[in-house]
């Protein structure tokens, strides 16, 4: 019996060599993906170790965190919460981050490469250096105004965005979605709370952790019109060359006419000439849906390609790499199923209807382009990251131009017509004393029984012509007078960035 | 790879014979070796105190020289009764013992809140309640050493004890759940807030049975045979035994839901069939049958369902435990995360977070343990628990009686067995299952039956290397008749 039972001594001693090498497999091999794993909750107590950055707007930190004498030993808080919530996002223990605290993670939980020898300096004083500081580029004013305005709209829209960017730059200079959220309950340790709290945010209709002005797109009614007049003065229509309007259009091979918002916008049978300007000033959409078809749906495409539509990787933070993505602005088909285009849905899409959809964020590039001269700059959110000692600045910002889609005199042209429609067209509203404003209104059909969505883009120059301020405001569903709703409020958050950029 | 199993003094090269050279008890090296694991366990102890509470308190030695002077009595009882006992055992198993109620002390300063850590006493909590089943299961192993004076008195209950063995193993499969069913697996007993896993002991009582039945039989399964391949199989009807075997034990996996149980008692009994017979198709026909039987279950488990469903579940997880790691697969993940959070040197006792860990203290001890000793410290661990298997072997080749080979070469491989089986599962070597980690888990029933299972194996090595020949009590004169047909041929041991 000695032999098997030498042979029994030899299989035990595999089955332990078994063991020993699965748990070198485990143990060595794979120690650093499984430390590291979004399951492993020790991840979660070693982040809360070390105190993460600030995030600050204008010298005031909107996201920190303060000590707690817990098992994780920080806790993050958001003062006005609500106002900045979608730029700053949130950083919760078991849920996913989102915003800046997401993108900017490594840097504000000192992680980042870049704070590496802050990491070597710990390891010899012993002490635990918190992470590094973000400064956003958002006015405190603009933000705030945004917000309130927004919140307090005279049309009871429950939901819209609003976006503000300096078109010199394009550093925001505010970005609120409506409605928003308070970010302080998800961050909370009790995880079971901040579950609630966030399955509560997520099952609300509203959507309030949607963030709309980047990420969300809706029709854009006649603000689209700005893309289609770029158009035609770049097929040597000028402002002062008349187009076919009329009080009603119908396109060729579809039944339904296209009207005008009233009856006194460009009056008479179809076919009344009226100047580009006039139908840009009083948003006609006779004129810019026979436009449409005149010029054809490859021309109006390429022209909303210029702007920024269809682009779907671009990304607001840095202006090296990553940021808070944005969603596509998109065309969409004009096609007819045979492949031809479709007469109908290409005047449809030329007044910002049929299948055409943009972000808020689209709207305020296109007025900051306009406003610009032509040159978009790469919009941003992320001014400077400060080491955890506020002295060393690891990252500024230096604004550089995304694309030019227009030429300075189509720009000026633009721009001309623009400030004829706040002053004496649909978005007088925007008016602010002292300052040049042009913009464009647009009225959106959200469905057959819905109510209209509210849109106004424009921008604001100074005395010497240099442009300070670009916005979007969009009303969803607002209804009756969204549009000149839209268009005031774009006018106080610009006013309030021109106070907060010191008041030229 | 035979060299640890065998005895370190060949008779050739020293030219003695075999009585002769194994006349040292041995006892002082197993004191001292005694007093080594125990400094280990109390320097263990200091270092938890010094990680998690940053200061040493003035009693943190008193768990070590609980156990101490615990494992001190049983010293001196083997002094006592089995003088001539392997040395290396006691002090092995201490050293695992005096770990796991350190690490499970350890658990609980975890588990309290940071004020009353440093007043925590010493019976408080599960570790100090392994303290407490520790002492009752080594007063259990000194009093079985007490009463079994020859290993080869236990054939005389041979089949009481394997009757016992199979009523002991079939109480939770024939119990409603609500008294049997803890974790989703039907091993328990359950009365009041007290409960035992009856497998534990089972498995002891079922063993010295399969040693005697098959002494008995080893001459018809071996001899009778047809050559097929090369290897000789066995008659059909002598595969009975080996049916009835195999049956009990997917019983056990269908309806007391545990593959790990199962494997144990089914590897068990090829492996005692296979010293007895010395025939490698016994292991053939056993590999085939388990793996074939486990594979059925899976398949039927995912068609089927019902009582399979369990079985396929965990197969399942096994497959891919990060496919559903938040409910299914949290266990095994959280397992993995852990051993993996150790890395090769460990965050140290008391640096890591087991109470992150679902079932620290019983099935995923190992993984807990790993956290904070690493690699290196895990891979000692099982070099001791390898030491404890060989060594009996070694006295299961020693001994001169087929029974006292049987038997505790059968429980030395149960006891490695059992760890692969556990370590295995929570490395996600193979399924997990509910097994517990032997000497390190919390809980009453493991421990006692571990330490009921060393006993034996003490005993065997006792009567192994106790002096042969005129004045040696346990072997009768030589050339006298065998006692009993167990006691069959005295083999020479072979290096």
């Amino acid at each position: 019996m000695n032999a098997p039972l030498r042979r029994v001594g030899v299989v035990v001693m595999i089955l332990f060599g078994l063991l020993f090498a699965n748990l070198n497999w485990i143990q060595a091999y794979k120690a650093d993906e499984y430390r590291n794993s979004d399951y492993n909750g020790r991840v979660q107590v070693a982040e809360y170790d070390r105190k993460r950055g600030n995030i600050e707007v204008g010298g005031t930190a909107y996201a920190l965190s303060k000590e707690t004498g817990g098992k994780l030993k920080f806790q993050r808080s958001y003062p006005d919460g609500e106002v900045y919530a979608h730029v700053l996002g949130y950083k919760p223990v078991n849920l996913g981050d989102i915003g800046i605290e997401q993108v900017e993670n490594d840097f504000l939980a000192g992680t980042s490469d870049q704070l590496i020898g802050d990491r070597v300096k710990d390891m010899f004083t012993g002490n635990k250096t918190g992470g590094g500081n973000v400064l956003l580029t958002l006015s405190k004013g603009a933000q705030a105004t945004a917000f309130k305005e927004l919140q307090n709209n005279r049309v009871g829209a429950t939901r819209g965005a609003a976006i503000a960017i300096d078109p010199r730059s394009g550093a925001v200079q505010a970005l609120v979605s409506m409605p928003s959220f308070d970010p302080n309950p998800l961050v909370s340790h009790d995880t079971e709370a901040a579950q609630t709290a966030y399955n509560k945010l997520n099952r609300d209709p509203d959507r309030p952790l949607a963030n709309r002005a980047l990420s969300e797109t809706l029709p854009p009614g006649s603000t689209f019109k700005i893309v289609m007049a770029a158009a035609a003065l770049e097929s040597g229509i000028g402002p002062q060359t008349e187009i076919p309007a009329g009080s009603s259009y119908t396109p060729p091979t579809s039944g339904s006419p296209i009207k005008n918002a009233a009856a006194t916008i460009c009056p008479g049978p179809t076919g009344t000439p009226v100047t580009l300007k006039d139908a840009v000033t009083f948003s006609c959409n006779t004129g810019f849906a026979q436009l449409g078809v005149k010029l054809g749906a490859d021309k109006v495409k390429e022209k909303a390609r210029q702007f920024g539509f269809e682009q779907d990787d671009l990304t607001v933070g840095q202006l090296n790499e990553g940021g808070l993505p944005v969603a596509a602005s998109r065309t969409g088909d004009m096609q007819n199923p045979d492949g031809g285009t479709d007469p109908a849905a290409l005047a449809q899409s030329s007044i910002g209807q049929n299948n055409v959809r943009m972000t808020p964020l689209q709207g305020a590039l296109i007025a900051a382009s306009v406003a610009n001269g032509g040159s978009q700059m790469r919009p941003y959110l992320v001014k400077q990251l400060l080491a955890p000692d506020r002295t060393t600045s690891y990252y500024t910002a230096k604004p550089r131009e995304l694309r030019r889609p227009v030429s300075g005199q189509v720009a000026a042209d633009l721009q001309d017509m623009m400030v004829s429609v706040v002053k004496k067209g649909t978005g007088e509203n925007a008016a602010i004393k002292g300052y040049t404003v042009g913009g464009k209104t647009g009225t959106a059909q959200s469905g057959p029984d819905t109510p209209d969505h509210g849109w106004f883009i424009g921008f604001a120059l100074d005395k010497n012509g240099t442009p300070i301020s670009a916005v979007c405001v969009e009303l969803e569903r607002a209804g009756k007078g969204g549009s000149a709703e839209a268009a005031r409020i774009a006018g106080r958050i610009m006013e309030a960035a021109i106070a907060g950029s010191g008041g030229r | 790879m035979t060299a640890a199993a065998v005895p370190a003094t060949s008779p050739v090269s020293t030219g003695e014979q075999p009585g002769v050279r194994l006349a040292r008890s041995r006892r002082n090296a197993e004191l001292s070796l005694l007093l080594l694991a125990m400094v280990l366990v109390a320097a263990y102890s200091a270092t938890v105190e010094a990680t998690v509470l940053d200061t040493v308190t003035p009693d943190f030695w008193i768990p070590a020289a609980a156990l101490g002077l615990v494992f001190l009595g049983l010293h001196l009882i083997i002094r006592w009764l089995a003088p001539f006992a392997d040395p290396a055992l006691l002090p092995a198993v201490a050293l695992l013992n005096g770990i796991g109620v350190g690490f499970l002390r350890r658990y609980d300063l975890a588990q309290a809140a940071p004020a009353d850590r440093e007043h925590l006493a010493i019976f408080a909590g599960t570790g100090g309640r392994q303290l407490a089943w520790t002492l009752a299961a080594v007063i259990l192993a000194a009093a079985l050493l007490a009463i079994m004076r020859d290993h080869r008195s236990l054939s005389r209950y041979a089949y009481t004890l394997g009757l016992a063995g199979i009523v002991l193993v079939m109480i939770p499969a024939v119990l409603p759940a609500r008294f049997s069913e803890i974790n989703n697996a039907k091993l328990w007993i359950r009365i009041g807030g007290f409960s035992i896993q009856p497998g534990e002991f089972a498995k002891l009582a079922l063993l010295a049975f399969f040693a005697y039945y098959l002494v008995r039989k080893r001459e018809v399964l071996s001899l009778a045979s047809r050559r097929v391949l090369g290897i000789d199989f066995p008659r059909g009807r002598d595969l009975g035994p080996v049916l009835v075997v195999w049956i009990i034990s997917l019983l056990v996996l269908v309806f007391e839901k545990d593959l790990g149980t199962s494997l144990l008692y089914f590897g068990m009994f090829v492996v005692t069939l296979y010293i007895a017979t010395e025939r490698v198709s016994w292991l053939l026909i056993g590999l085939i049958l388990f793996f074939g039987g486990a594979y059925l279950a899976y398949l039927l488990g995912g068609t089927v369902g019902g009582p399979f469903a369990n079985f396929y579940l965990r197969a399942e997880i096994w497959l891919d435990p990060f496919g559903d790691p938040y409910d299914k697969g949290y266990q095994l993940v959280q397992g993995l995360l852990t051993l993996g959070t150790g890395g090769l040197f460990g965050a140290g006792p008391g640096g890591g977070q087991p109470t992150l860990l679902p079932e620290v203290q019983t099935d995923f001890i190992f993984a807990g343990i790993g956290e904070e000793i690493g690699l290196f410290g895990l891979s000692a661990l099982l070099v001791v628990y390898l030491l404890i298997v060989e060594r009996g072997l070694r006295a299961a080749l020693a001994v001169r009686d087929s029974f006292g080979k049987l038997l505790a070469g059968g429980l030395a491989f149960t006891l490695g067995l059992q760890v692969f089986v556990i370590v295995g599962g929570i490395s996600k070597l193979i399924p997990l299952t509910g097994q517990t980690t032997p000497f390190l888990s919390a809980g009453g029933s493991s421990l006692m039956a571990n330490w009921l299972l060393i006993a034996v194996l003490l005993r065997v090595s006792d009567g192994a290397r106790r002096p042969v020949g005129p004045g040696g009590p346990a072997v009768r004169p030589s050339g006298g008749p065998p006692e009993q047909l167990h006691g069959a041929p005295t083999e020479v041991i072979r290096p």
